[in-house]
């Protein structure tokens, strides 16, 4: 999918992540901050692009503040930042690229 | 070479320190040693005041100097502004190579990290650490070692003369111009001053620091004008609505409660309920949800407490209050109920040694039956980490815990499984301060784990059914399940702490923490 245009999902409470997506410079571009990087960062980094990757996402700049948030919602927070950039808000892949 | 909690505590820092590896609990039962008196300077003549105009004054006429300890209380907790104060004029006077021989330090004391960084402070002695000092440590900032001990370890330490304080500088929330030293009746009121008592037997220099000069005999005192030699008066020691605030609101987080619930139904479904059994327990919504459930079963089965002791709030003062418990023993007031309840004839003063001390004759800890502790992380082998975040940076302080966990009977230990994504149960925890030894229960919101050391608490909670029992491991796998592994944080080689025993052996070290990885 292509980022259209900039958009935002998640909020920055205690266990949750603020993904934002803008259209990027040909690569995808990830800027990660986290409360537990240290312990966390890899295993962070590894979902977002794995999720990017679904959605076929190669051209990118993500911004991710995390809060503790857990892998299933860090997935979340992604998968809906992209297709709020896409306007897409209906008829959406449950169950296809969206798991 | 490896101590008895698993650690590897480095040659270098053996040799550094004279100090030997943990070698359990009791290794320094009935071991003698030699308690070491200060150097005092009488007096006798009746012309002599002790009245000094300024901090200034007070720091030359003890000969404040390079390389000198200094000793503060915390029982201002994050009000306190004597320890700002003091280290402004001694950084002013240019010293260089200063020991903060602190109780503890916190947030308040933010502003001392500058003068770790020009060198001002190159070592700190204290239970621990929070804000921007721990953070400070932890990146390597403090030129020397920082010693973290326990409320009781501090003492031993004190006594043993292996932490030699110059200056003791006592806030005092009243004082009369000969150094009788109270912890009531003033502007700025703590309750007690349990923590100071021993700086006063074994500092060369003892300084009292008041805003609130009351007339001689200031009377009875908490600390004796026979240990004072200065008091200077000051416009404000502390600022009273950070020291003690009301008493917290009971919980209403539902996790909690169950934590609690949990927690109360191990206390009375273990062998030591019953009358004249003896109790602590902290601050934490859990732990003090924990007390007023206990509180109605107590009453409904005509059960009454013999002695809590501790760090006391509200709830436990409401015991005292309905007679369910014969005398409180105070070593600090958690909030404003508990500082206004010393007025009660049972609620009964005790120093931090008499509370804690491990090298005394008997301490009031080792006649508990039932501690009630948090931790920030507790591992399979029961080990308790309260002073180091998972992060790896310095965070916390060991207080009493280390203390209590050994005195008591059965120590319960109640952790939420997760705090965010990080576990509270893991293989491992980042540093011991507590050795699993001394613990017995763990309470979780996923269930309750007994320490296989104590197969007598297990069964009696089986025969109970009264609470979901899991074994540690299974607690650390749910865990796990749900957040995942956690990757070892990564520290640099230098040590830049050291976790102490109660018994002044090394229990772990704490490294330099490794700048957070770029992008």
């Amino acid at each position: 999918m292509e980022i259209k245009k900039a958009a935002v999902a998640g909020t920055l409470e205690s266990s949750d992540c603020m993904v934002t997506v803008e259209p990027g410079d040909g690569t995808v571009e990830l800027d990660l901050e986290s409360a537990v990087i240290r312990q966390y960062g890899k295993q962070i980094r590894k979902v977002i692009h794995e999720t990017l990757e679904r959605l076929d996402v190669t051209d990118a700049k993500v911004t991710v503040v995390d809060k503790g948030a857990l892998d299933c919602t860090i997935k979340a927070r992604v998968e809906c930042a992209v297709y709020r950039s896409n306007d897409i808000k209906k008829g959406l892949p449950w169950g296809g690229v969206i798991r | 070479m490896k101590n008895a909690v698993g650690r590897e505590i480095p040659e270098e820092i053996l040799k550094l320190t004279g100090k030997e590896p943990f070698q359990g609990n009791n290794y320094k039962q009935g071991v003698p040693f030699r308690r070491m008196g200060p150097i005092i300077r009488p007096n006798m003549d009746n012309q002599h005041s002790k009245l000094v105009g300024s901090i200034r004054e007070a720091l030359e006429k003890c000969h404040a100097h390079n390389g000198m300890t200094v000793s503060f209380h915390h029982h201002f907790r994050e009000g306190d502004l004597i320890v700002n104060m003091v280290m402004k004029e001694i950084h002013d006077m240019g010293l260089k190579n200063i020991t903060v021989a602190a109780t503890s330090l916190g947030k308040a004391h933010d502003p001392l990290v500058p003068m770790i960084e020009d060198g001002t402070i190159t070592r700190i002695e204290a239970s621990g650490v929070r804000g921007k000092i721990g953070e400070a440590i932890s990146a390597g900032k403090l030129k020397g070692l920082a010693i973290m001990r326990s409320h009781g370890g501090r003492v031993r330490s004190l006594v043993t003369g292996e932490t030699k304080v110059d200056i003791a500088f006592i806030g005092a929330p009243t004082s009369d111009d000969y150094g009788n030293l109270r912890g009531i009746g003033g502007k700025t009121n703590c309750g007690v001053l349990s923590y100071s008592h021993v700086d006063g037997d074994c500092a060369e220099y003892v300084v009292a620091i008041t805003d609130c000069l009351v007339p001689f005999p200031n009377f009875p005192a908490h600390i004796s004008m026979t240990k004072v030699d200065y008091v200077c008066v000051v416009d404000a020691i502390g600022i009273p609505e950070k020291i003690a605030t009301g008493a917290a609101k009971p919980t209403t987080d539902q996790r909690k409660l169950m934590m609690a619930e949990y927690c109360t139904q191990v206390v009375v479904n273990t062998p030591y309920f019953k009358d004249g059994f003896s109790y602590q327990t902290g601050v934490g919504g859990a732990s003090i949800a924990s007390t007023i459930s206990l509180t109605k079963i107590m009453q409904e089965r005509g059960i009454k407490m013999g002695f809590g002791v501790g760090g006391l709030t509200k709830p436990m003062c409401d015991l005292l209050d309905m007679g369910l418990v014969r005398v409180l023993m105070d070593t600090q007031a958690f909030d404003l109920d508990a500082v206004s309840n010393v007025i009660n004839p049972a609620h009964h003063r005790i120093t931090a040694g008499a509370y804690a001390n491990p090298f005394n004759k008997g301490a009031f800890v080792n006649r508990l039956d039932y501690v009630i502790l948090a931790s920030l992380e507790v591992d399979v082998h029961f080990n308790c980490n309260v002073v180091v975040g998972s992060d790896g940076v310095i965070t916390g302080a060991q207080g009493g815990h280390p203390d209590t966990a050994q005195g008591a009977k059965c120590t319960i230990v109640i952790c939420p499984l997760l705090q965010g994504r990080i576990p509270a149960i893991c293989t491992d925890v980042t540093t011991v301060t507590t050795p699993g030894e001394s613990v017995d229960i763990v309470v979780t919101d996923y269930g309750v784990a007994v320490n296989p050391n104590r197969p007598d608490l297990l069964e009696a909670l089986k025969k109970a059914d009264c609470v979901p029992l899991k074994t540690i491991e299974e607690l650390r796998d749910i865990a796990y399940s749900i957040v995942g592994e956690p990757e070892p944080v990564e520290f640099e080689d230098r040590i830049v702490g050291i976790i102490e025993a109660r018994d002044g052996t090394i229990m772990d070290v704490v490294r330099q923490v490794k700048p957070i990885p770029e992008h």
